[in-house]
């Protein structure tokens, strides 16, 4: 392979957009969760299971995670673009964020379910 | 009147060094500029660039107490003492204060700053309405002088790869400009995880800007483009 500059790869704004909406969903959430406790009398194991054990809820964690792995993931990528210079490293740390947060995803599942 | 004034010489110096003057220099209303002119009469090697010292040309553009700015049309009233000078960061020095502007100048030219329209080109000029021609406000101002580039930690880390404000700022100027024909190409050249999309919104660019232009709107109008032809 000769050693070239290579750019043109057509991607980027779908990320970028996604990276705006993950962030929406995560600010929502933590204001959500922030004001629910605030409006407790007093935050106890009770309350806290209490608010869990709704599957709206569950549901509504669980896409506040992937909303953060997917955020994360364009978050981590690019630092590893403008950090790490041998491509061929930079795809052994990509592959390995991303099997990290796949991970990631099914343990959440596994804690939010009580599986 | 002190200065410290970055030197090298790549034939002479093994490595860069901080040179300190001083100047008798009544500074009124003169601008850095001037100082720097009567500080070559004391020591006619120090290299800088400059022509039409009034802020049109862009070529004395340099660090200045640690921001980038046109030496012209900076009052030396402004600045602190001593006045600490360096070249433009992220650019291999040829000497003193004069960088190698090829990186900035080939990213300039990538994204084909000229008119692309392909019809046949009319008797008189290609009309634009007061509208049409108020849209490129703003964007045509740019003088190229790269203070804004050069500030930008993105350029800083893939001045290969990323266009950089100054470029991206003239990207918007064609794809804003009614006469162009060739905006979708043009989308197409910058839809590029490097090439835009190092854009970090860190504004620097905004920051430096000698003719006050802010190359982080122009790229959110890109931006906003781009997902205007997706959704």
């Amino acid at each position: 392979m000769v050693n070239r500059v290579v750019t043109g790869a057509h991607y980027g704004l779908r990320d970028w957009l996604a990276q705006r909406i993950t962030a929406v969903v995560m600010a929502l959430f933590t204001l959500f969760v922030a004001v629910y406790l605030l409006l407790q009398p007093a935050v106890d194991y009770d309350v806290w299971a209490g608010l869990f054990s709704n599957n709206v809820m569950r549901s509504f964690a669980l896409l506040f995670l992937l909303s953060l792995f997917y955020h994360a993931w364009i978050g981590v990528r690019d630092i590893v673009m403008d950090y790490v210079k041998p491509a061929s490293v930079r795809l052994l740390v990509h592959v390995a964020v991303i099997l990290a947060l796949v991970l990631y995803v099914i343990w959440s599942v596994q804690i939010l379910w009580g599986m | 009147m002190k200065f410290r004034i970055y030197r090298y010489n790549p034939d002479a110096d093994a490595a860069p060094y901080m040179q300190d003057y001083d100047l008798s220099f009544a500074a009124g209303d003169a601008m850095l500029l001037d100082a720097l002119m009567r500080l070559r009469e004391q020591d006619d090697s120090i290299g800088f660039r400059k022509s039409c010292r009034e802020g049109v040309c862009g070529s004395d553009a340099m660090n200045i107490n640690g921001r980038n700015g046109l030496a012209c049309v900076t009052p030396l009233s402004s600045l602190k003492q001593p006045i600490e000078i360096r070249p433009l960061p992220g650019l291999p020095v040829i000497r003193d204060l004069i960088v190698d502007m090829s990186q900035f100048f080939k990213q300039y030219h990538s994204i084909k700053p000229y008119l692309i329209n392909n019809d046949p080109p009319p008797e008189t000029e290609r009309l634009q309405s007061p509208e049409e021609r108020k849209e490129l406000d703003g964007l045509y101002e740019c003088i190229l002088c790269g203070c804004c580039t050069t500030s930008c930690p993105s350029f800083w880390w893939n001045p290969d790869k990323f266009v950089g404000p100054a470029g991206l700022l003239q990207a918007y100027r064609f794809i804003a400009d009614t006469r162009d024909q060739a905006t979708a190409e043009r989308l197409d050249n910058l839809e590029d995880p490097y090439r835009l999309f190092r854009c970090h919104t860190i504004m620097n660019c905004v920051d430096v800007c000698p003719k006050e232009l802010n190359p982080t709107e122009a790229i959110g109008k890109i931006k906003d483009m781009m997902i205007k032809r997706i959704v």
